[in-house]
């Protein structure tokens, strides 16, 4: 791989710079798994002065099983814990294996359930992107971009709990349609709240993203070429960024997606700049395809389809995958006939864009690595499973 | 390998207690007393209106005020009350504890949020009594095979350098300053020019990777910032023609020097942020990338030491900033706007109610009092007004300056994110420096042209 990438600005090491000789000159330094700048993972990085010579991820500090533990519950217990890797993209990163269920048992979804899922999913998108950026603000040192976010997150939170009664771990999808129908008068509410919404994370463009410091410290740092992109197989924002117009919502429309009018984001440079306003620009994009749904959702009908108590499918397999906050979220679920899934696997994007990590971080400042590191939009519990 | 704490047992509280009366007794009598009787043998006691005053007037003292009086106005002109309390170190902690709480109230109200709300009630003005009581209770950590004595006195160089720092900025007319040197602007340089050494030496005696790396920035930061910080007050040295920082306030009681030198006042204020550590130049404690920077290994009060000393820092260099471009304490004498009578002995008022004459007696403020043999009165405009009263304006000036000043310093907080070393270094090697020539030549033609003289405009 590294030969591949050679037209990588990450592959040129500053000048003087030899690993094998001067080996004495490098510090090693265990940045996590307790670090105010790691998340839940370590990153193995070896420093050459403040030049970043070598840098190894180490995930797995929260890997919980998820996997196995599909295949000793039915596919209707599956669901609250399949969500708890990303619990601020909960319907998110539920809305394939709900889908693959449906293939697999084989029933059809109420036209309502199928609006009501997008609108959740979307204001999961949001939820999801207003955490990540205030963790990107401050790891860039930019404490109001830390609350900011955090506080407006709450916007969506509060139309997720009317929704769906949590506020945070909303088991809301099930085969077959949604838990429950939305609450009386909710659209009002709602387009109320995303208006709002949208006008306050477009200030966040004041203040973070036409930042001249911001600029500066972030443009050109981690350049990921779209040909790299495409071959570390890198997916959503982070592919986005890199200049590739791909997003799973218009490539394989789910549900009512392809009736909807939805916009990709699409921005060439492939920095950590471009990385980082991509989602926030995502954002913008959930507002409208959020308004459209609730233009087109019928206004009443029914949000579920009946299951029987224990459903269960023929001997099939089935791969499905959705748009989630950090990419494509697949999964594929394999039946064997029985109540229980015989094999369920999650291919998330988190862990698909941390591939990228160690071929950005190779040749950059010590001072970059916070920057580039979360600008690939990567949740460790995701990428563990 | 965890330690149980044992449980609690009245015989050992007791042994703890005796423990602590019998050392403490041991002392007193061993060191204590012989060195107050030396101290009294040796010493020279004040003399107060022709009465010598020993530990037998104390108690007459405090309940007499024509005794109390002198003794306090002595005490307000001594040394060591300079040094203690007022343009010293006790002037500077106070408001360098209300820095820390302004600066958390409004950068919460930046964001959104409401900051320290419940300790003491209103509005969390106890949050930082708070914070110091939990340092003071903390155990205090060092690392494994660390240098001790360094790492130890660190954090104490640290706050006693400040405190230097301190010391040779005049906050009010007369002479209110502890050091009043004729280098004075060359000894604040001196002064800055520990702080990297202090803070090198606290990283590196640490035994930690991140101190270190911490340390090294830091010691970049300052070292290549201290240029740019000294080019740009060259200027209105070269103007006033002193180093002395009195005489340069005294200098600017016109104009202040930042009408005629901004590019000057813009490179000083950027490196002063620089030299604080303070966001966009928080470098050396940059949290997502070294944990805690320089500081990593301090723990307890250590640490705290560390922030009281880097919060004093800001003020001495927010009341520099003051002395040299804004004119220090100069500006109208609008407190107290009563005559100088009423200031110093008080007021009678008399008037007639129908039944009888009401007399109202106002005390008087006699600290304050000017004394002809040592205090002259100073003329401004046309009003004379006694050193008492120029005194407290000055303060006041001083004060709500600095305070404007700090807040400035507050404010890119919440605005600007970090910023990275390689940017750091070439702004300061680059363009401030380039800058502060360019504010080099402005302060040499204005001084060629003839439009101002050396000495300033008066």
């Amino acid at each position: 791989m590294p030969e591949q990438i050679s037209d990588n600005q990450a592959e040129q090491l500053p000048p003087g710079l030899q690993i094998d000789k001067v080996d004495d000159r490098i510090m090693t330094l265990n940045v996590g798994p307790q670090h105010p700048g790691s998340g839940h993972m370590r990153i193995i990085v070896r420093i050459d002065g403040d030049y970043i010579v070598d840098a190894d991820p180490d995930p797995g500090y929260v890997h919980r099983g998820e996997e196995k533990m599909a295949e000793s519950r039915n596919y209707i217990t599956n669901i609250p814990h399949l969500e708890r890797p990303v619990i601020h993209d909960s319907c998110n990163i539920l809305y394939p294996y709900v889908l693959g269920v449906e293939d697999i048992v084989g029933i059809e979804v109420p036209e309502r359930a199928k609006y009501v899922r997008v609108i959740a999913a979307e204001l999961n998108r949001c939820v999801y992107i207003q955490y990540w950026l205030a963790i990107y603000g401050i790891f860039l040192g930019h404490s109001t971009m830390f609350m900011w976010p955090a506080g407006d997150r709450e916007l969506m939170i509060d139309l997720l709990e009317k929704m769906t009664g949590a506020r945070v771990t909303h088991s809301y999808f099930i085969p077959g349609g949604v838990r429950n129908d939305l609450p009386a008068n909710f659209e009002d509410v709602c387009l109320r709240q995303v208006n709002y919404f949208e006008k306050r994370i477009k200030e966040y463009a004041d203040i973070f993203y036409d930042n001249p410091i911001l600029k500066a410290r972030t443009e050109d740092t981690g350049v990921l070429s779209s040909q790299d992109a495409i071959r570390l197989g890198t997916t959503g924002s982070v592919l986005r960024a890199s200049g590739i117009d791909y997003d799973v919502r218009i490539k394989e429309p789910y549900d009512v997606y392809d009736e909807l009018d939805v916009h990709t984001n699409v921005l060439k440079d492939g920095d950590s700049y471009a990385r980082s306003k991509v989602p926030w620009l995502d954002m913008l994009e959930s507002c409208n395809i959020i308004r459209q749904a609730l233009e087109k959702i019928p206004k009443s009908g029914s949000v579920r389809t009946k299951l029987r108590p224990n459903p269960k499918g023929g001997v099939t397999e089935v791969y499905r995958r959705v748009e989630s906050g950090r990419g494509s979220a697949g999964m594929y679920i394999i039946s064997n006939g029985k109540p229980e899934p015989y094999r369920v696997k999650i291919s998330p994007g988190s862990f698909r864009n941390l591939i990228a990590l160690p071929y950005l971080l190779k040749g950059e400042k010590l001072g970059n690595m916070p920057a580039v590191y979360w600008s690939l939009n990567y949740w460790p519990v995701e990428a563990d499973r | 390998m965890s330690v149980i704490a044992p449980k609690f047992r009245l015989a050992y509280f007791l042994k703890g207690v005796i423990d602590v009366l019998f050392w403490a007794i041991i002392l007193v009598t061993l060191i204590g007393i012989p060195a107050i009787q030396i101290g009294l043998f040796y010493g020279n006691l004040p003399v107060i209106e022709g009465e010598l005053v020993t530990a037998f007037l104390l108690f007459t003292l405090m309940f007499h005020p024509e005794m109390a009086l002198p003794i306090i106005k002595s005490l307000l002109y001594s040394d060591l009350f300079r040094i203690a309390a007022f343009p010293g170190f006790g002037f500077a902690a106070l408001i360098a504890a209300s820095t820390i709480f302004v600066e958390r109230k409004m950068l919460a109200k930046l964001q959104l949020r409401v900051g320290p709300f419940y300790c003491g009630k209103v509005e969390g003005i106890l949050q930082l009594a708070g914070d110091g009581l939990k340092l003071i209770s903390k155990e205090i950590i060092i690392p494994a095979k660390a240098d001790k004595p360094i790492f130890w006195v660190a954090p104490v160089l640290f706050v006693a350098t400040a405190a230097a720092f301190v010391s040779l900025i005049p906050v009010a007319p007369g002479g209110w300053v502890v050091a009043d040197l004729d280098v004075g602007l060359l000894a604040v340089f001196a002064v800055i020019g520990f702080f990297p050494i202090i803070t090198i030496l606290s990283a590196w005696s640490a035994n930690s990777k991140y101190p270190f790396i911490g340390g090294i920035r830091a010691l970049h930061q300052m070292v290549s910032f201290e240029i740019p910080l000294i080019l740009s007050l060259l200027g209105v040295v070269i103007l006033t023609g002193t180093l002395n920082l009195s005489e340069i306030v005294e200098s600017q009681s016109s104009f202040p020097w930042i009408i005629f030198m901004p590019i000057g006042a813009i490179v000083f204020f950027t490196a002063m942020l620089a030299e604080l550590e303070r966001i966009p130049f928080d470098l050396p404690e940059a949290e997502s990338e070294i944990v805690a920077g320089w500081l990593t290994e301090f723990s307890g009060m250590m640490y705290g030491l560390v922030q009281l000393g880097s919060y004093v820092k800001l003020y001495a260099f927010a009341a520099l900033f003051v002395v040299i471009f804004l004119g220090g304490w100069t500006g109208p004498v609008f407190w107290p706007p009563l005559d100088e009578q009423i200031i110093t002995t008080g007021l009678e008022i008399t008037s007639y109610t129908g039944d009888a004459f009401l007399t109202i007696a106002t005390p008087g403020l006699p600290l304050f009092d000017a004394d002809p043999n040592e205090w002259i009165l100073q003329k401004q405009g046309e009003v004379m007004y006694t050193s008492g009263q120029l005194l407290i304006s000055g303060v006041i000036w001083f004060v709500l300056k600095t305070v404007a000043v700090i807040f400035f310093i507050l404010l890119p907080r919440g605005v600007f994110p970090r910023i990275r070393i390689d940017m750091l270094l070439h702004i300061g090697w680059y363009k401030l420096i380039g800058l502060s020539f360019v504010n080099i030549f402005i302060a040499l033609g204005l001084l060629y042209a003839g439009i101002l003289g050396p000495g300033g405009i008066f």
